[in-house]
């Protein structure tokens, strides 16, 4: 009778950490639900519709900007009643084309010549030589550096 | 209007909630419940109170519906508070429900958070201007929260000078406060407004409608002659023309244009085009 009468361990106890190290994963989901779910039942919420209450009538009418100018008197307002009206009325943006003073081909070329400029500047005399050996437009980097080579047995 | 006010009288006798759908744009008065799109089916015609057993009573379909200035939320229904029309705009990016609101009309203004308005500045105290707005107490205002404004660099700010910016914190249980910048810390116009000009108080529902997008009565008046307008939500207007006259002319329009038929507005303007 004593046999078939085991002893039952408590609940707190069989959550401490080191009775669930013997578990199996799937136990262990199991558990881990269940607690989820005493949780979230004690969790107060109130059963009513989403209705949510807002006192200004910005987002009820569409409304202009505040500060407006008429025929030229205030040049800066009439700037910013642009912005703020597209801004309202969520405009796309124009693509604004920057006027650029140098075009992206130029750039490019002129950084490819410029890599080598500064770089002859920090190469020792050795490897100046071999840029101005290819000076003729493309630029050949300096070899690597020889390191020591450790002989071999 | 008299037929108006009398069918709303006769749904208030007979104690049965009117659809919100039902009543847009039509004259409600305080005390009406109103029900929401989702909630007409379970009162049937003639409901009296039955409601159909539902077997997943948890998967209600809850649609946010947002309720704006003259609604308050009693239950699961909208309490008006304000008399006017019943208005709803539909949601532009699909989340949410729409919002309701009614469209009233007052002269006293109450302190609400984001709205621009103009203030005077009235004291001088330490680090903060405190701002006379219209409301029931003095707005406070930080020095630190103009455009390029530190410790050092403070901005020129005067008593006596108008200020046009907005609020951040305006609740009935605290001190309404502005500031002249926005969350990204660029002026976009706000701060103190310029010399001279004129400033005057009109109705808050015309400054509405004096700013909605297709207003005629500001396209009308910018054709007349340049000038400048900074409207407040607190119901004040400023204006500034080249000369007193033109200035005073124009605020005479627009304190009267609220009045005025589209015909006699139209005349007037003419008139003033031809002088």
């Amino acid at each position: 009778y004593a046999a078939q009468q085991k002893t039952k361990l408590s609940k707190n106890l069989m959550r401490m950490k080191f009775m669930q190290r013997g578990l199996d994963s799937e136990t262990k989901k199991q558990l881990e639900g269940e607690e989820k779910k005493i949780i979230g039942e004690e969790h107060w919420y109130l059963d009513l519709p989403a209705l949510t209450k807002r006192q200004s009538f910005l987002l009820c009418e569409d409304l202009l900007y505040g500060r407006m100018s008429f025929r030229g008197f205030n040049p800066e307002v009439e700037k910013l009643m642009l912005q703020m009206n597209a801004k309202n009325k969520a405009e796309v943006f124009e693509d604004k084309t920057e006027e650029v003073d140098v075009s992206d081909e130029e750039m490019a070329r002129r950084y490819e010549t410029l890599v080598g400029t500064i770089g002859k500047k920090f190469a020792k005399k050795r490897d100046r030589v071999s840029y101005e050996e290819h000076e003729n437009g493309d630029v050949k980097l300096p070899k690597e550096k020889e390191m020591f080579l450790k002989p071999r047995d | 209007m008299a037929e108006v006010v009398a069918v709303a009288a006769e749904s208030l006798a007979g104690s049965r909630a009117r659809a919100a759908r039902t009543v847009l744009n039509q004259v409600v008065l305080p005390g009406e419940e109103l029900l929401l799109p989702e909630q007409e089916d379970a009162e049937g015609p003639g409901g009296g109170g039955e409601r159909p057993l539902r077997l997943n009573a948890g998967a209600r379909s809850r649609v946010r519906v947002v309720c704006g200035p003259g609604l308050r939320r009693c239950g699961d229904r909208l309490l008006v508070t304000k008399c006017g029309r019943l208005r709803h705009k539909e949601p532009g990016s699909g989340s949410g429900g729409g919002v309701y609101w009614v469209d009233s009309q007052q002269k006293r203004y109450v302190p609400v958070k984001g709205d621009h308005v103009i203030g005077i500045v009235t004291a001088k105290s330490g680090d903060i201007f405190k701002v006379d707005v219209g409301g029931s107490e003095p707005a406070s205002l930080s020095y630190l929260a103009f455009e390029g404004a530190t410790k050092r660099n403070r901005p020129n700010v005067q008593v006596g000078d108008l200020i046009y910016g907005q609020f951040v914190v305006a609740n009935k249980d605290m001190e309404p406060e502005m500031v002249c910048i926005d969350s990204c810390g660029r002026a976009n116009g706000m701060g103190v407004i310029g010399h001279d000009g004129l400033l005057f108080k009109v109705t808050l529902g015309l400054i509405r409608k004096l700013l909605a997008p297709d207003c005629e009565i500001i396209q009308e008046v910018g054709k007349l002659y340049p000038l400048e307008i900074v409207f407040g939500m607190n119901g004040r207007i400023w204006v500034k023309a080249k000369t007193i006259q033109q200035t005073l002319i124009l605020a005479n329009i627009l304190e009267a244009c609220e009045h005025m038929t589209t015909d006699q507005r139209k005349q007037i303007f003419s008139r003033l085009a031809e002088s």
